[in-house]
């Protein structure tokens, strides 16, 4: 270490509590000048408080934060804003039917002159590449470009720390390169970069210093470009990685699933339609579908699950039955289940009982009802029985599915489904907001479920999920689902420029194997 | 210091009975305080409207007659509350099943019995429903808001009520009063020996826990409460919206025709144009008062009934417009909804952070 500078950002012994959960607790760590710096943890780890204290969203219990030295009290976002924060949230505060210009002048504290902030929006876009045209209406622009309205907002008020929430998640691989190129260019001009994440190698590509967090908790500061991804794994996990274990050599059987020629059209004027989706998914197979937020993931569920039913019978068989225009209802009769990507509210009521929400979707299969009467002991001892197979941490089958945390309420949805044995399962971002050790237990109850026969769709954003998962895998764009490819045979870059919208010829770009995590 | 709301982590059971009798015991609080500061004395005027009924027995069977359309309007309503059907029209179609009531009475002529009886009980829970379904193809088929027509209905139901009362049911011999001809001794419901309390409010005292048993053990008291908790999570268990919205207007219809029709064929045995009494609309305060559980609303519907009564003793006694007790239910409503929050929140009082210097002030 050379002559110590002062540190842009300095934070010490930050504690913050909540009902029932300390979210940061004796937190500290320093940010310099330039330095791109990481903030590690699972979901749940306390990165997401952390810097919402920075950024003046909520004060600490307890504990000191020094900006250039000195100590702050951050009273809100538009004070951040006025000592040089800058943040770029993970879900993205922007109107569809309105410009990019009019979306940036509406989150500015200043009031400029449109063409006076018309030039200076073009000056930043030009200075790091950030290509975007500013009357274009946000509803025409894909995610990627979305998130550079987002860091233009903030470049505009020149911050000297930039804290980037989670900002690949939503991203193609090759977008996720171009963003590192506009932040090692900001870094070398002196802005602070705090890089929130937990992609491991994205971080191992990125940053200088890596802050790792788990349980609310400061495990270690580290140099990422020394460590391992596997060591920097198991300090924010705090345990060995569980592999998922897949029987080699697995043969499939006959198709369950066929989805052929499937329409939907969109909801709202900013809904996305599915046009014309076949694909089929053979007894035991694992079938990904993957593609950046936002591009009919949902209506594509929700055609499947059976929530928006076809006009056509034929665009679904389920083991030859057509259930196209079947009710979700009368689909899970047939043998279908499905687990929507939203956990509280859509999968689950939060204010009922585990009990009362075996009800939901298993009273059918289970013969949960008897003359319009609900037989509650049964429900009750199902749900304590996916409480225990699932290692659900919870009370009991009384406990309300608000009360649990979210990997623990997933565990608990997805064991609801899976011990009914359906033929075929759809699931949705199946471990998003999830910690590791839970992702790991419904990675493997995916694959055990297909070992026993079953066909399964998995819909994520997460490629390296589906990667690992998955035996076969397709992209979907814009309501159209691409044609299906082997993932041992997958191409990452073909993938990727798949999800970013580009069909076809892909022989410019250098081959890489996809390789799984 | 500062108050700062706290979500609980579940729903606290011990806030959801207490905010409703704190609610009640702050409308008298503010009672006091607002009418001492108009001149009048406050405190006389709440004890008389809501502890003299239930003090003096000779008010009992009052308040109990009050109470059966009060409770049975305020079960069908909660059905719809909690599955987030907001049906404002329960006072038209109390009126319907009124008049449906009445047009069996007044089509049997002479004959009598319990035959009649229940074919006039029928015919009032049917009319209620009728008019109940209205709002529902509106909402169902057209995306009316069923606040705003099942409101409308109402008025339509009173234009009804006054062509059918002045007009083609006039009673001959009333003496062109706009009214119905009464019932005769054996059409009108039984009353219990020496009272006034007709067989409306034992209907009224047994249907609270039939209604329990349906919210709490049938699929329909399940679809019902998924749909109004999470609409995504009801879609996703199968449960058809449109369908909820049916079932929910039509059994608030029909529980509002019920009570229509037992007002009439056990308390007035006639129908005029001052037969609407607002029931339909205290109902609504009824609902919410007994946090829409069945016994919450047989409790709640007791005590309207008790600010009804009341309010007529303090017209005489201290001298205040009937109207007052509008007034207290109104208060109720409003504190019952605004203490809603502590069911959900707790309150917490922070001490003042250490004062640090401000950034960017």
């Amino acid at each position: 270490m050379q002559t110590n500078p002062i540190p842009r950002l300095e934070l010490t012994g930050i504690t913050k509590r909540f009902p029932g959960v300390l979210a940061n607790d004796n937190v500290g760590f320093s940010v310099l000048p330039g330095e791109i710096h990481a903030l590690l943890g699972e979901n749940g780890a306390g990165k997401s408080t952390l810097v919402k204290m920075i950024y003046g969203i909520m004060q600490p219990d307890a504990g000191q934060i020094r900006w250039n030295g000195a100590p702050v009290t951050v009273q809100n976002p538009k004070a951040a804003r006025k000592l040089g924060i800058g943040m770029v949230f993970q879900h993205f505060s922007l109107f569809d039917a309105m410009t990019v210009l009019e979306n940036i002048a509406l989150g500015l504290d200043a009031n400029l002159p449109q063409r006076e902030l018309e030039a200076k929006i073009r000056a930043v876009m030009q200075q790091y590449r950030l290509l975007l045209d500013p009357h274009r209406t946000v509803s025409t622009l894909s995610v990627g470009e979305r998130q550079r309205i987002e860091i233009v907002r903030a470049l505009l008020l020149n911050p000297s720390l930039l804290i980037m929430d989670e900002p690949t998640s939503v991203l193609t691989p090759q977008e996720v390169e171009q963003l590192f190129v506009v932040l090692r260019k900001l870094a070398s001009e002196g802005c602070s970069i705090l890089y929130i994440s937990h992609k491991l190698h994205e971080i191992k590509a990125l940053c200088d210093t890596a802050t790792i967090l788990r349980g609310g908790k400061l495990v270690d500061t580290c140099d990422p470009k020394v460590e391992t991804s596997r060591s920097m794994a198991e300090k924010m996990i705090g345990a060995g990685l569980k592999e998922i274990k897949k029987v080699a050599g697995r043969t499939f059987g006959q198709e369950r699933m066929i989805v052929n020629r499937l329409s939907v059209p969109g909801i709202g004027p900013f809904g996305i339609s599915l046009h014309d989706i076949n694909f089929e998914v053979k007894a035991g197979e694992i079938f990904g579908i993957a593609g950046v937020a936002g591009n009919g993931q949902n209506a594509l569920l929700l055609a499947l699950s059976g929530e928006v039913p076809s006009d056509d019978a034929d665009a679904i068989t389920v083991d030859g039955a057509r259930v196209g225009t079947l009710s979700a209802k009368q689909r899970r009769l047939k043998g279908m289940a499905s687990v929507p990507e939203e956990r509280n509210g859509h999968a689950a009521v939060p204010e009922f009982t585990l009990s009362d929400n075996t009800i939901l979707t298993a009273r059918d299969r289970l013969h949960m009802v008897s003359g319009g009467l609900i037989r509650s002991g049964m429900a009750k001892t199902y749900a304590g029985e996916v409480i225990t197979s699932f290692a659900v941490k919870a009370l009991g089958p009384g406990a309300t599915a608000g009360s649990l945390s979210g990997g623990n309420l997933q565990k608990y949805i997805m064991g609801r489904e899976i011990m009914q044995k359906p033929s075929v399962l759809v699931v949705s971002q199946p471990t998003w907001g999830v910690d590791a050790g839970a992702a790991a237990a419904i990675h493997q109850a995916l694959v055990d479920l297909a070992g026993q026969g079953s066909a399964i769709v998995v819909i994520s954003q997460d490629l390296d999920e589906l990667l690992s998962l998955c035996d076969t895998l397709a992209v979907i764009n814009g309501g159209r689902l691409s044609k299906p490819m082997q993932v041992a045979e997958a191409d990452i870059n073909e993938i990727g420029l798949l999800m970013g919208g580009i069909h076809g010829d892909t022989s410019a770009v250098a081959p890489e194997r996809a390789h799984a995590h | 210091m500062r108050i700062k709301l706290e979500k609980r982590p579940e729903p606290s059971r011990l806030m959801l009975v207490i905010t409703p009798i704190a609610s009640v015991l702050l409308t008298m609080l503010v009672g006091v305080v607002v009418f001492d500061a108009l001149g009048i004395d406050g405190q006389r005027a709440v004890v008389d409207i809501f502890l003299t009924p239930l003090l003096a027995s000779y008010k009992w069977q009052d308040v109990a007659v009050k109470a059966a359309p009060l409770i049975i309007i305020g079960l069908g309503l909660s059905i719809g509350n909690r599955a987030n059907v907001w049906n404002i029209g329960a006072e038209g179609q109390y009126i319907i099943g009124a008049l449906c009531a009445a047009g069996i009475g007044i089509a049997a002529g002479t004959s009598g019995g319990p035959f009649i009886m229940v074919l006039m009980v029928l015919a009032g829970i049917a009319g209620g429903s009728a008019w109940a379904s209205v709002p529902a193809v509106l909402k169902t088929r057209l995306g009316v808001n069923e606040i705003l027509s099942s409101l409308m209905f109402t008025y339509v139901a009173l234009q009804v009520l006054s062509y059918l009362v002045g007009g083609p049911w006039k009673d001959p011999n009333g003496r062109n009063f706009p009214a119905t001809a009464p019932l005769t001794a054996d059409q009108a419901l039984p009353l219990l020996p020496f009272t006034s309390v007709h067989l409306g409010v034992g209907v009224a005292l047994v249907l609270p826990f039939l209604f329990w048993l349906l919210m709490s053990k049938s699929v329909f008291g399940y679809q019902i409460r998924v749909v109004g908790s999470a609409p995504n999570a009801a879609r996703h268990g199968g449960f058809d919206s449109n369908q909820t919205v049916w079932l929910a207007m039509l059994i608030g219809g029909g529980m509002a025709g019920l009570a229509g029709a037992l007002e009439f064929a056990g308390a007035l045995k006639t129908i005029n144009l001052g037969f609407p009494s607002g029931y339909g609309f205290t109902a609504i305060i009824v609902s919410f008062l007994g946090r829409l559980h069945p016994i919450g609303v047989l409790i709640a519907g007791i005590v309207l009934a008790v600010t009804y009564v009341g309010g007529q003793v303090a017209q005489t006694t201290v001298h205040i417009p009937n109207a007052t007790a509008g007034i207290f239910q109104a208060m109720m409503l409003f504190f019952i909804l605004a203490s809603d929050i502590f069911v959900r929140y707790r309150v917490r009082f922070i001490p003042a952070a250490k004062s640090a210097p401000a950034a960017g002030e």
